[in-house]
């Protein structure tokens, strides 16, 4: 065990700091109301558009670090670690993190690894720099858990794929710019050997998007219709009928993404300071010990994750580590935590607890409320509890499959 | 030795949950839930009409004279239907005040006009179950000032009834001058809760509440059955739908409740709520039977039904997938009911507290 930098690194930190420093008080003059986006600060210093600012850290070096330089990117060696100490001091300083998103956190990486050229050159950029939104095309009113039982078609026509069908709990189309699609483009193949990886621009004539309001009460994600849709044959990525591959490496990327430690303890941080506020009967909740024992174990909780995510990064600097069943525990454990401490929170404020909208005496912009359901939605997408539970026993503990399962993704 | 609901209960419960049914579709949930008060007086006047407000309000003054394990009955036909209707406060805290705190003239007064309808009560009590940002009662003679938060049963009310944190409980008319009502939303918002903030309104205490905790206590102990009851009904209602849902939908070519995983959550719901109905019936039946037990099981039937009911309601979400989280099925409006019910009268922990307390003397 070594837990310390080398000189390299420290350096870097240093530098990481000033950083945080110079930009303290950046605040977005196209801003999203979302309130899980991260809340500015109060002293309104440095005044940009969200893209000036990714744009601020690609140059930097701390976003994009390891895409080449001709697709918008940084163009540096991949390090971790530096990764790692950009995003703990980032969040400990409250500078506002760089853009994710579907495209972002899932496309990007996907075509770096098996886009074509012209697909990266054309893509990349601009996703990076947030001015292309992509969304995810993957599940069908028949096709959730069972996603390879997608039926949405794509016909090559005259140079063009033609696509017919629908998709839906599309988060973010409404946006978007972009889509990344699963679409069956060969209907005599087997299942999983059907279908392609489509990049599809929203705006095409035949698609049709119907926003869906969700439990928050917000239209978070949307139905997208597809009515003989023509694109381009060359907006494939990999080859045709391969897309269930490249499907499932950017899976794998959500998965990691959904919930990282570090932001599930910026909020314990946060109910702690709220714990110090609220007062039930005259007294600080922090103060009554069933309610401080609640966060405490919760606390614990979140350690162990963030201790976890250490020992996920050295498997990846040491090769011969083994944290096969450590990553895959990561989606899972992650949002039920995230879902539980938001919980707390509610409990913690009682009947304030449950205020929410524009409502009187709200706290935080009743992200507690927002943020323990939305998470509920989390734990659903991006594969279920179930699902992950079903992973985790049969691919990583080698358990036998339940019967009769034609394979479960 | 007969241990269940009577077969009027039974009546009166299913008549509650077949008027619901047949009128409060999710479609009007949701007209609702955006303000659309036309839908919400239909309710209010159709769930009237059946009798509940003169449930508990005695013969002699016009009411049915029925006692809390009806009430609780009818709550769970509530919860079950997600009736969106005052009942809690109007017309099961409020007479329960007056016929435990009332002078003869007061009873004569307001019980028979809450039985004619012709009085509505909004109820304030939080100073007594945790009071929130330094909200606070003070009563000076006939007057009261301070601020009630979380008043349930707002807005049809003809008066209020608000108690300071003695358990000191009166009357308030809701044209008196003096009075500010500040709407409050929660997520539930096919029931309304306001904030009341009361400058010297003129008061009428409730006599025999002004030097006993007696009568508060027995209205808040009611009230927190009610709110069992109400989750009780609405889990039910989320199990049920879970159940139907994981016999229809199918991935990998088969009814994903033939999966252990469904079929384990849907067990896991029903072996936690099934215990539940007992346990609400018992803590009803001892407010009138069983004196020595009556306030230990109100205490617990609420904090355990709103620890069980928070996971039934995220469970039956869950079975549903990404249906669940939409609001196409409008499954949420139940996941919100049980929210606010948790929270509402008393945390858990805050209620769990009480009848540790309870148990000390
Ligand atoms: C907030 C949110 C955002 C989303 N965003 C997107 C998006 O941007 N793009 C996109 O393509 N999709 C998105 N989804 C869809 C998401 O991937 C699916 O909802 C999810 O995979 C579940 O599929 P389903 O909804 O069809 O549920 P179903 O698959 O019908 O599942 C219903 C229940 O059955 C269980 N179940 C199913 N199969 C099995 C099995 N083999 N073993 C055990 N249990 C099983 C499930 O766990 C669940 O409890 C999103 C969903 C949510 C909730």
């Amino acid at each position: 065990m070594d837990l310390h930098y080398s000189k390299e690194y420290l350096d870097f930190e240093k530098e990481v700091k000033a950083f945080c420093k110079k930009y303290d008080g950046v605040t977005f003059t196209d801003a999203s109301k979302n309130p899980l986006a991260s809340s500015s600060s109060k002293k309104k210093k440095i005044q940009i558009t969200r893209s000036e600012w990714q744009k601020i850290l690609i140059e930097q070096g701390y976003f994009a670090r390891a895409v080449p330089k001709e697709y918008g990117g940084y163009g540096g060696e991949p390090d971790i670690l530096k990764s790692r100490i950009i995003a703990t001091e980032f969040s400990r300083a409250k500078t506002p993190a760089p853009m994710g998103g579907q495209g972002i956190d899932m496309l990007v990486p996907t075509l770096l690894e098996m886009g074509t050229d012209q697909q990266k050159e054309k893509y990349i950029k601009p996703t990076l720099h947030g001015e292309m939104i992509w969304c995810q095309g993957y599940s069908e009113p028949n096709a959730g858990s069972d996603l390879a039982a997608l039926q949405t078609k794509g016909e090559l026509i005259d140079g063009e794929w033609v696509i017919n069908g629908q998709k839906i709990w599309t988060s973010t189309a409404q946006y978007s710019q972009m889509m990344f699609c699963l679409v069956r483009t060969e209907p005599e193949a087997q299942k999983h050997s059907g279908i392609s990886y489509l990049l599809i621009p929203m705006d095409s004539e035949g698609i049709e998007v119907r926003p869906l309001v969700d439990m928050t009460m917000k239209a978070g994600f949307n139905e997208v219709f597809f009515t003989d849709v023509k694109i381009p044959e060359t907006n494939i990525v990999g080859k045709r009928g391969e897309g269930w591959a490249v499907a499932n490496a950017t899976l794998g990327h959500e998965r990691g993404s959904l919930a990282p430690p570090d932001a599930i303890m910026n909020r314990v941080h946060m109910l702690i300071d709220l714990m110090k506020e609220e007062k039930l009967d005259g007294k600080p909740l922090i103060e009554h010990p069933i309610y401080r024992d609640r966060l405490m174990k919760i606390q614990g909780k979140v350690m162990a994750s963030q201790s976890h995510a250490l020992r996920l990064l050295s498997a990846k600097l040491n090769p011969g580590q083994d944290v096969k069943v450590g990553k895959m525990i990561q989606k899972l454990v992650g949002t039920e935590l995230r879902h539980e401490l938001e919980g707390l929170a509610i409990d913690v404020m009682g009947e304030i607890g449950v205020l929410y909208e524009d409502s009187p005496h709200l706290r935080d912009k009743g992200s507690w409320q927002f943020i323990y359901m939305y998470f509920l939605g989390l734990i659903i997408g991006g594969g279920t509890s179930q699902i992950q539970k079903n992973i985790i026993s049969e691919r990583g503990l080698g358990l036998p499959k339940e019967p009769k399962i034609q394979g479960v993704q | 030795m007969y241990f269940g609901l009577s077969e009027d209960q039974i009546f009166f419960q299913d008549n509650i949950k077949k008027f619901l049914e047949e009128n409060l579709s999710v479609d009007i949930l949701r007209k609702i839930a955006a303000d659309d008060r036309t839908f919400a007086n239909d309710i209010h006047d159709g769930i009237v009409n059946l009798g509940i407000n003169g449930l508990l309000v005695p013969e002699e003054f016009g009411g049915l004279g029925l006692d809390i394990l009806f009430a609780a009955a009818i709550s769970e036909a509530l919860g079950y239907g997600a009736g969106a209707s005052p009942f809690i406060g109007s017309y099961v805290m409020a007479p329960l005040a007056i016929i435990g705190g009332g002078s003869d003239e007061q009873k004569q007064n307001y019980l028979t006009k809450i039985a004619s309808n012709e009085v509505k009560f909004g109820v304030g009590f939080s100073a007594l179950t945790g009071a929130r940002d330094n909200s606070e009662i003070q009563i000076k003679g006939n007057k009261i000032s301070g601020r009630s938060l979380f008043v349930l049963d707002y807005e049809y009310a003809t008066h209020f009834l608000i108690s300071d944190i003695n358990g000191c409980i009166g009357i308030i008319d809701a044209q008196a001058n003096g009075i500010d009502l500040v709407e409050l939303k929660t997520i539930d918002r096919t029931r309304n809760v306001c904030e009341l903030i009361l400058k010297n309104v003129d008061f009428k205490i409730l006599e025999q509440t002004k030097n006993s905790k007696n009568t508060a206590e027995k209205v808040i102990d009611a009230g927190r059955i009610m709110l069992a009851a109400d989750s009780l009904g609405a889990a039910q209602n989320m199990i049920n739908k879970a159940v139907d849902y994981a016999k229809e939908r199918k991935q990998f070519g088969r009814a994903i409740g033939s999966f252990q995983a469904v079929k384990h959550m849907c067990a896991e719901m029903v072996a936690e709520l099934e215990p539940c109905y007992a346990l609400v019936w018992h803590a009803a039946h001892a407010q009138k039977h069983l004196p020595n037990e009556a306030r230990l099981m109100a205490c617990q039937a609420k904090s355990h039904l709103s620890d069980v009911t928070k996971e039934v309601a995220k469970k039956s979400t869950e079975v549903h997938g990404g249906m669940g989280f939409t609001d196409l099925l409008g499954l949420h409006y139940w996941f919100k009911r049980i929210g606010l019910n948790r929270q509402l009268l008393g945390t858990p922990e805050r209620v769990r507290e009480e009848a540790a307390l309870l148990q000390l003397n």
